[in-house]
């Protein structure tokens, strides 16, 4: 299987002055293959934003390399690049309120992307849009409106036309529903649904709502501070965690069910996400780790695949040979 | 109202009518709510934005700016006085000392130019005259109880040393200073990940057993409400369309809103295909309809439910639906409700 989107090692550090620097995202691989919707889960402070942003060039990266079918992108990205780059992958924001100019149009928002790749007179633009605001479940008259006319979940949909307009293969969703109602979230998500299935789209779905993640994606990826700490299909993800983290986020999460609920015995992890300044050697969730070991400390375990030969791999010295550590040290 | 009455509510608010004017005209935010809550209980309010869940207990606690807001009717019994219209019981203010309230956003409830310690510690003050030193050693052993570490050092920080969780823990310390028997929790874990706010969820719990306070959650998170909830109210277009026990709302859903929420968030069993999104939104409440207020998004609605407004209508014994399919001439075998109905 052939990956649409490859992250090879990709790291993302800022620098915060006097020598302090922020491992945002720190090394992670990731391969997406075509049509496939992968979820990307975490805390806020885990790096998964900051990851898909790095991924479709909004940050220049550290280190490390994104390929889009074969091809390395560059490390960062001028107008160029954009213009390039844009009609394959795209983005669609959590906030539906600041992620649109609140002094353009609709219709201007949505057909800048035409504008800007050139080629296509106004009235071709102009058609374009009107169709795009149809297929996102809005009407041709909106597109002279402005965006705080609109509703949450009616400007999230303008969101997802102006990202879907240039016909990327790509699109990273970062936290799409997170700002919206219940009922309007199971909107979004089925048109983004929809969407996919009709486009053939690749996602990558970021979100911290672990039951709609596991809804979504076909495989889901688990970030903690900055790294990958577990990756497999979903559903084996979300009802066999292997990683401590990936168990304890899975089983803080409440379902609606009050039965389940009230059974449930408290797996409250202790303490919060440290800060990502200056992360030393050893695994990033040793100091909360409820399964600990000395090993842990000293040695930063990698993702490997379990040893049942499915596709689950899982960065975690629980499931590594004492070999495989004596040798990386 | 058909609440189960075990035991005398702490809290019983009767037919809450809440207006704003603006220029656009009046808003009707909270058209009759009802919805009471004993010691050692929680209430849930459940509802999506704009429905009135939060104006709801804004205005009974006083925190609607009036003007534009008014209290158009309605009263909440607190222990039997009605603090609707007045805040002073017994000498003292009523709001932060028999009732404590925590917000969806500590970072903007708290005062930044303020030590976390002395803002616990004005609260003793204000409410129960304690001198500064003694306050002060209160809101140490405050912060304790709410498991913040280093309890003494945390109180001399400012708010901007906190993280989300550590100042939604110092904003319940605050609102439990002076032993409320109410509890008002506004969103209280909305902005927190979700392994901060089963911390949150799980020391609520635990304060409520050790001091039996009534608890009224407001949240639109259907999982927050079936892990904390006894009682649930669902609130639409400013009404209360269900109440009931929280298994009988989750169970058998009799409102035709409640069971859309139910199909419109993944659980544990949903399959690919199974979610179900209700089409459409909330009604304008400038101009509220005068029929049922879910009338225009409702899968089940009949010819009355468009000029008849329906009444509460008991479902079970302490469950009850503003919904004319609960009527007793209602068409019987409906196709959705069918299986839910017992009579």
């Amino acid at each position: 299987m052939s990956a649409l989107v490859e992250t090879i090692e990709l790291t993302k550090h800022f620098a915060m002055g006097r020598g302090r620097t922020v491992h945002a995202v720190d090394g992670v691989s990731l391969a997406i293959a075509e049509r496939e919707v992968v979820g990307l889960v975490g805390e806020s402070g885990s790096g998964k934003s900051t990851f898909g942003r790095t991924l479709v060039g909004l940050h220049a990266k550290t280190a490390g390399e994104v390929r889009f079918a074969g091809e390395a992108l560059p490390s960062s990205y001028g107008p160029a690049d954009f213009r390039r780059h844009a009609a394959n992958m795209q983005m669609i924001f959590q906030d539906p309120y600041s992620s649109l100019n609140p002094r353009m149009t609709v219709g201007e928002i949505i057909g800048e992307g035409l504008r800007l790749a050139g080629g296509q007179g106004r009235a071709q633009i102009r058609a374009a849009v009107a169709d795009w605001l149809a297929r996102v479940g809005l009407e041709p008259q909106h597109a002279s409106r402005y965006p705080h006319e609109f509703s949450g979940g009616q400007r999230q949909r303008v969101g997802i036309a102006r990202a879907l307009i240039l016909k990327p293969r790509f699109v990273v969703c970062d936290e799409p529903i997170s700002a919206l109602d219940v009922s309007v979230q199971a909107q979004i998500v089925r048109l983004l649904g929809d969407l996919k299935a009709s486009l053939g789209l690749t996602l990558l779905f970021i979100a911290h709502d672990l039951s709609m993640v596991r809804y979504v994606s076909d495989r889901m990826a688990v970030m903690y501070l900055g790294s990958l700490v577990e990756i497999g299909t979903a559903d084996d993800v979300y009802f066999r965690p292997k990683h401590p983290y990936t168990e304890i986020l899975i089983g803080s999460n409440p379902e609606p069910n009050p039965r389940t609920e009230r059974r449930r015995v408290a797996v409250a992890v202790t303490g919060e996400i440290p800060s990502p300044v200056n992360i030393g050697a050893g695994c990033r969730f040793a100091s909360r780790c409820p399964k600990v070991m000395e090993v842990c400390r000293r040695v930063t375990p990698r993702l490997e695949p379990l040893a049942d030969g499915g596709a689950r791999r899982v960065a975690c010295h629980l499931y590594t040979s004492p070999a495989a550590i004596s040798g990386s040290t | 109202m058909t609440a189960d009455a075990k035991a005398a509510p702490v809290l019983d608010v009767r037919d809450l009518h809440v207006e704003f004017t603006t220029h656009g005209g009046v808003v009707k935010a909270v058209r009759g709510a009802s919805f009471s809550v004993a010691a050692g209980k929680t209430l849930a309010i459940v509802g999506e934005s704009g429905c009135g869940k939060s104006v709801s207990v804004q205005s009974i606690m006083g925190l609607i700016p009036m003007p534009p807001g008014r209290i158009t009717g309605g009263a909440a019994l607190l222990h039997g006085t009605d603090i609707v219209r007045r805040k002073i019981v017994d000498g003292d203010d009523v709001r932060g000392n028999r009732i404590g309230m925590i917000f969806q956003d500590p970072m903007s409830s708290l005062n930044p130019t303020m030590k976390i310690g002395d803002q616990i510690a004005e609260t003793l003050e204000v409410h129960r005259g304690y001198s500064r030193a003694k306050a002060r050693a209160r809101a140490v052993e405050l912060l304790t109880q709410v498991q913040i570490p280093e309890a003494e050092e945390r109180s001399q920080q400012y708010p901007f040393a906190f993280s989300g969780g550590m100042l939604q823990r110092a904003m319940i310390a605050m609102a439990i200073a002076c032993e409320p028997s109410v509890l008002i929790a506004d969103e209280p874990t909305t902005a927190l990940d979700v392994t901060i706010q089963a911390q949150i969820l799980d020391l609520l719990a635990e304060l409520q057993r050790k001091n039996g306070m009534a608890i009224v959650l407001i949240t639109h998170d259907l999982a927050v409400v079936a892990r904390m909830a006894d009682e649930v109210a669902v609130m639409y277009a400013g009404e209360i369309v269900e109440r009931g026990a929280v298994e009988d709302v989750f169970d058998q859903p009799a409102h035709p809103y409640t069971l859309g929420l139910r199909g419109a968030l993944p659980s544990r069993s949903t399959e690919r295909a199974g979610l179900n999104p209700i089409e459409g939104a909330p009604p304008d409440l400038f101009a509220p309809p005068t029929g049922c207020g879910y009338f225009a998004r409702c899968a089940h609605a009949m010819r009355v439910c468009e000029q008849h407004h329906p009444q509460q209508l008991p479902v079970a014994a302490g469950h009850a639906a503003r919904c004319w399919l609960h009527a007793p001439d209602a068409p019987r075998t409906h196709p959705a409700i069918q299986h839910r109905v017992r009579r």
